[in-house]
């Protein structure tokens, strides 16, 4: 790996609604974007459980793109806000673990912004790669097997 | 290990997805890596969702003994229900099947080949995974709401409302201006049979405007689209006409007695004068008038009520205090028609548009030379008297340019081939049609283009670099001059006229975005609305129960429109007549005795759903009214809810799929040290 240029590898969720759709509308509009991200859908942002983030970033992803309807525009009426909640208080978190802030992104893609969502995933790949691997995973598996997952759920739910 | 049996199929969608992804190795190490996660069978076949694709499925569903089945092919909002369908024929549930985007997630954003097939082989494991944990489920059945909404009342909106309404099914068609008729109403002759536009769209106007299951709302506007198809809850804004629809009769004295005259940018195109309070024509369907406020003298100063003074109607039909009114309508189904805007030629400072008097829109023409229209149909100069002795007629403004658009308006040509003929019916004067091709295909298209070479037109070949009214030459002098470079000829021609048309580009609306924000479909890079299948499914969108129909999907004549306004209908129809419609059995439930009663859950959920049972001290999910986001599945802190098709253990799997590999195709150990 040491002769190849470092290469991040992204996790990406989507909604169902909105940027899984977004991510369709980019294909179907031939955009471009690098191949380090990889999707996964939920029906909304609001079903992320902030232990998805983890266990990717503890089993090799080294950024995390989530990704929801706009302020406003949820499916399920309200539900993005409590993602952006979580989101805020992960990051927080993360930040603790001495995880850059950078790694874990939210963005905002409605299901007509397929060339907006592949601007982001080129952006967060470039910051990404400039960052380098995580690293803080060494740290973290030396430590015990699965440590991260007693993140206290009723602080999230502020 | 896992005991599953799973099949995984590899489409290669033509060469959509194996001209970028190496889809037979790919189906190959699927066999070979995955057998661990249960892979039994792995194949790579041209069309998956052919029949013979499904078949394929089908059989190793019923000879391999398979349980489970993922196939790596288009989005799933394309074909998962074809694939679906499929596992469903061959006995196996159809919730065991899962979709993985190759296509729209890989082959058609990615061109690195190498990093492309490893990426599809990294989601094809996360689905591989993934699937392992999918439980059978049975669709959940809603009713449909009968009624549709048509928004845009233009031919295509009302072809569509009328469709719906004569099968017996009430319609909601819901127009921005004061009038239904949209750009149709504008013209004068429509081609190749020149047929008058009036004639032929008016009745239809009328029919919508009186049939018993059509809900006209003129002069409103959709505010909200909430819920899903089957049952939309849609919020309208009805303007204030300032004008009592139910006591109005329609006389137009009001409009008569209204002392302001009003430059009409709009119906007329800047061409005519209407009052404050108008109708934008006199066949306007409904016949009410509406107040302009900018415009009206009572508004502007609180002086004036001419219209409200001389109204006849008991009580008066006038009403200054009227508010703008906001209507929640149930519907089904949703049709957009919400047609095209014009192309501004005066974003094409060279051809003089709004600078040279006599350089004119093909909107603007369609006015002048309409028999309805502020001249009365006579083709004369902006000084209202003067015959144009010699016409220009410029196609291609604004289209096919990779400076404003690329692409073709399709109906310039034929548009313009009309205005050729109908300059030389009323005029005599000689007429240039400058094009770059000439573009008639369809029914009595070029027939039409004989005749109008046989009439005696000119046709110059090249794309007009200039109109000026600067005279170089002798017989230029008060002649506005179209410089052009005559490709045929391979020489510059200087081509002295009274008139030019500007055969303008067809754009998306300027809010098209904002409209598909709104209903939540997609536009293409040009603004158009997308639909779901360019060749196949061309008035359905993505999003299940909206349908579009005529310029709002792209540049089309009325026949097209029409048929497009109609297929709309008969799409919609179909729905409506299978009364039930199959829901995706998303839904979360919470295992009773994982749950400590902390009720962090209890206000997750918009839709009420969870309630709490304070005798068990446990919280429920009414599987009625949930709607399946998982938001309450992702705060419980006691992994006390789950949702079928999102579980943790399905999204985890998945996950660890995702990372089975690095971006270059090294192994996740080497990524992550031990």
């Amino acid at each position: 790996m040491a002769d190849k240029q470092f290469e991040p590898l992204i996790i990406g969720f989507t909604c169902n609604w909105c940027s899984y759709r977004a991510a369709d509308l980019a294909g179907m509009s031939r955009v471009k974007y690098p191949p380090n991200v990889r999707l996964m859908r939920l029906m909304c942002s609001g079903r992320l459980d902030p232990e998805f983030v983890l266990k990717a970033l503890r089993g090799g992803a080294d950024g995390v793109l989530i990704t929801g309807c706009h302020p406003g525009e949820c499916h399920y009426l309200e539900q993005n806000y409590k993602a952006l909640r979580r989101f805020l208080l992960l990051r927080r978190t993360l930040k603790q673990f001495g995880v850059e802030p950078q790694r874990v992104r939210l963005i905002w893609a409605s299901a007509a912004e397929g060339a907006r969502l592949a601007q982001e995933i080129n952006k967060m790949v470039e910051e990404i790669r400039a960052l380098g691997p995580l690293t803080w995973r060494d740290v973290i598996s030396a430590n015990g097997d699965r440590p991260l997952e007693a993140l206290p759920a009723e602080e999230v739910t502020a | 290990m896992s005991e599953e049996r799973i099949g995984v199929y590899v489409c290669h969608c033509g060469s959509n997805i194996a001209s970028v992804v190496d889809v037979e190795d790919v189906a190959v190490w699927a066999k070979d890596n995955l057998a661990d996660q249960g892979v039994v069978v792995a194949r790579d076949y041209k069309f998956m969702c052919s029949s013979l694709g499904q078949e394929l499925i089908q059989d190793d569903i019923k000879e391999q003994g398979l349980d489970r089945v993922v196939v790596a092919a288009c989005s799933p909002h394309l074909h998962e229900r074809t694939f679906r369908n499929a596992c469903d024929r061959a006995g196996l549930n159809p919730f065991l099947c899962e979709m993985v985007s190759v296509r729209e997630q890989v082959s058609w954003v990615h061109t690195d080949k190498e990093l492309a097939t490893q990426k599809a082989k990294a989601m094809i494991a996360g689905g591989v995974e993934r699937v392992v944990y999918h439980e059978p489920l049975e669709p959940l059945r809603v009713p449909i709401n009968e009624a549709t909404l048509v928004v845009g009342a233009g031919i295509a909106g009302i072809q569509a409302a009328l469709e719906i309404a004569d099968s017996g099914f009430p319609v909601y068609l819901v127009e921005r201006e004061p009038s239904i008729g949209g750009h149709m109403a504008q013209f004068d002759k429509t081609f190749p049979t020149l047929d008058c536009s009036a004639c032929i769209l008016t009745p239809k106007m009328v029919d919508a405007g009186q049939h018993p299951n059509i809900t006209l709302l003129s002069w409103s506007e959709v505010e909200r689209v909430d819920g899903y198809v089957g049952n939309f809850t849609v919020t309208i804004r009805k303007k204030a006409r300032y004008v009592n629809e139910d006591v109005c009769t329609g006389c137009g004295i009001c409009i008569e007695k209204c002392p302001v005259n009003v430059l009409d940018t709009n119906f007329e195109a800047g061409l005519g004068y209407r009052k404050a309070v108008y109708r934008p024509f006199p066949q306007a369907v409904p016949k009410y008038p509406v107040i302009d406020t900018e415009n009206c003298t009572y508004f502007k100063r609180g002086k004036c009520k001419a219209c409200q003074i001389f109204c006849p109607t008991q009580p008066n039909s006038i009403d200054f205090e009227q508010q703008d009114q906001l209507l929640q309508v149930p519907v089904g189904n949703i049709i957009l028609a919400t047609g095209y805007d014009l192309f501004d030629a005066r974003r094409i400072p060279q051809y003089g548009y709004g600078r040279l008097a006599n350089v004119y829109t093909s909107l603007e023409f369609e006015r002048l030379c309409n028999a309805a229209g502020p001249t009365n149909g006579d083709v004369v100069l902006r000084d209202g008297v003067t015959k144009p002795e010699a016409v220009g007629i410029i196609h291609c403004v604004g289209s096919r340019d990779r400076n404003y658009n690329n692409y073709c308006s399709v109906i310039c040509c034929m548009q313009s081939l009309k205005f050729a003929h109908l300059v030389k019916e009323r005029t005599g004067a000689e007429v240039y049609n400058f094009y770059i091709d000439m573009r008639t295909a369809y029914k009595d298209y070029d027939e039409f283009y004989q005749k109008v070479l046989e009439e005696g037109t000119h046709f110059v070949r090249g794309r007009v670099a200039e109109v000026t009214d600067a005279a170089r030459q002798p017989g230029e002098d008060g002649k506005i001059i179209v410089q052009v470079e005559d490709t045929f000829i391979g020489k510059q021609r200087r081509i002295p006229v009274d008139m030019v048309i500007l055969s303008s580009a067809l754009e998306p609306r300027a809010d098209s975005d904002e409209v598909a924000h709104k209903f939540g479909i997609a536009c293409s890079a040009n603004g158009w609305f997308i639909e779901k299948h360019p060749k196949l499914d061309p008035v359905a969108t993505m999003t299940e129960g909206i349908y579009i129909a005529g310029c709002a999907q792209g540049p089309k004549d009325i026949p097209s429109t029409v048929a497009q306004g109609a297929a709309a209908a008969a799409r919609v129809l179909g729905r409506i007549q299978q009364k039930e419609l199959a829901l995706e059995p998303i839904r979360a439930s919470v295992i009773a005795e994982r749950c400590s009663g902390c009720r962090i859950c209890n206000n997750m959920c918009p839709f009420n759903a969870i309630l709490f049972h304070e005798d068990r001290m446990v919280t429920e999910i009414n599987p009625a009214l949930c709607q399946g986001c998982g938001t309450c599945v992702a705060a419980c802190p006691s992994g006390a809810i789950t949702g079928t098709q999102f579980s943790n253990e399905q999204v985890l799997a998945q996950i660890e799929g995702l990372l089975m590999f690095g971006v270059n195709g090294n192994l996740a150990n080497e990524l992550v040290p031990a």
